[in-house]
């Protein structure tokens, strides 16, 4: 019991390790003029992507050029630019891509829209399926037979099951 | 009409498969550059032979040029340096950014691997790099005689980049004067 109490800690205390390692990776010392301004800092750190290794915010990564865009960040927040300001101040220099939340444009429409246009015909042909495998069911109600057809449908009727008595005395013999 | 509607899996299937072909032979890191068709960003930095002569950007002017963003810390911009003494000594006009860089480390470069550049901007804190875009190095930007950006490589000139991307659009640049 105590040995297993142990392996618990440890096993919380190296996940917590972890936890702790990947929460920021990158640490700076800014100084902020009030807690608005910082928590705009990290939000706009946190949306904005490093174009040198593509896969980390500016936040995060440790590439000198996220090093050089977190401090022109926080330069423009002292010159009290807007949020707006800024995104556009680094767009017009790397494009779009700096952006995690890209804008919606020509170029974008597709990554927008995309899913919704296949959300869409996937559920055009799902119902498309159903109203196919309901229609045959409702048209084998024989309501749906002129007079002449149901005539001629008894007329089989009565034939294949004269026909199959036939059979049955014949394999009687 | 139902022939047609059991072909449209194939059809799908090969809409995408094409998109992903080609996918293939893109190069996620090369982001298409901002700058474009926009004017070379204003500048005052000082030459890096002469800290005591600003360079701005009418010195850009007059003719096109490979504006090349370099810096000795840049081990592929040491790979790269060959090719541009070659084409500086084939009549190519280059100018440097020599980008977050040691003045003394970048002069004894260019005395010993020789100096292809025309022009040499010393941009010792990246602000001119900033204003480019620039998100490494080597980058090579191509201006016309307007100081126009047309064209921007990231990533080391060889041989094939040059006769297949920057050549064609430098002679026609050249060209057009």
């Amino acid at each position: 019991m105590k040995r297993l109490l142990s392996k618990r800690w440890l096993a919380g205390g190296l996940l917590g390790l972890t936890l702790s390692l990947g929460a920021h990776a990158a640490i700076d010392t800014y100084e902020f003029k009030d807690e608005g301004d910082r928590a705009r800092y990290r939000l706009l750190t946190e949306e904005l992507r490093c174009p040198k290794c593509q896969n980390q915010n500016i936040a995060d990564s440790d590439a000198p050029i996220a090093m050089d865009l977190r401090r022109e960040i926080h330069r423009m927040l002292g010159e009290g630019k807007s949020n707006d300001e800024i995104v556009d101040f680094l767009v017009a220099r790397y494009g779009d891509f700096v952006r995690y939340n890209p804008p919606v444009n020509a170029r974008t429409w597709l990554l927008w829209y995309g899913p919704w246009l296949l959300l869409g015909g996937g559920l055009g042909v799902l119902a498309l399926i159903v109203l196919r495998r309901r229609r045959p069911a409702a048209s084998g109600q024989a309501a749906d037979l002129s007079a002449e057809e149901r005539a001629r449908l008894d007329q089989l009727l009565k034939n294949s099951a004269g026909q199959s008595s036939a059979d049955h005395t014949k394999a009687d013999k | 009409m139902k022939r047609a509607l059991l072909l449209l899996p194939l059809a799908l299937f090969l809409v995408l498969a094409v998109f992903l072909y080609r996918g293939l032979f893109l190069d996620p890191a090369e982001l298409p550059s901002a700058l474009i068709g926009k004017p070379f960003p204003e500048f005052s930095l000082p030459s890096v032979h002469d800290s005591a002569r600003t360079l701005t950007a009418a010195d850009l002017k007059g003719k096109p040029a490979l504006v090349n963003v370099w810096a000795t810390w840049c081990p592929t911009c040491k790979a790269e340096h060959q090719m541009l003494n070659q084409l500086a000594g084939q009549g190519v006009n280059i100018v440097g950014v020599n980008y977050k860089d040691d003045n003394a480390a970048a002069r004894k470069w260019l005395k010993d691997f020789l100096d292809p550049y025309q022009l040499n901007i010393e941009d010792q804190v990246g602000s001119l790099g900033l204003n480019l875009g620039v998100y490494g190095a080597p980058e090579t930007f191509l201006i016309d005689k307007d100081g126009i950006i047309r064209h921007k490589y990231v990533g080391a000139i060889d041989e094939r980049v040059w006769r297949e991307q920057l050549a064609p659009l430098y002679q026609e640049l050249v060209d057009a004067r």
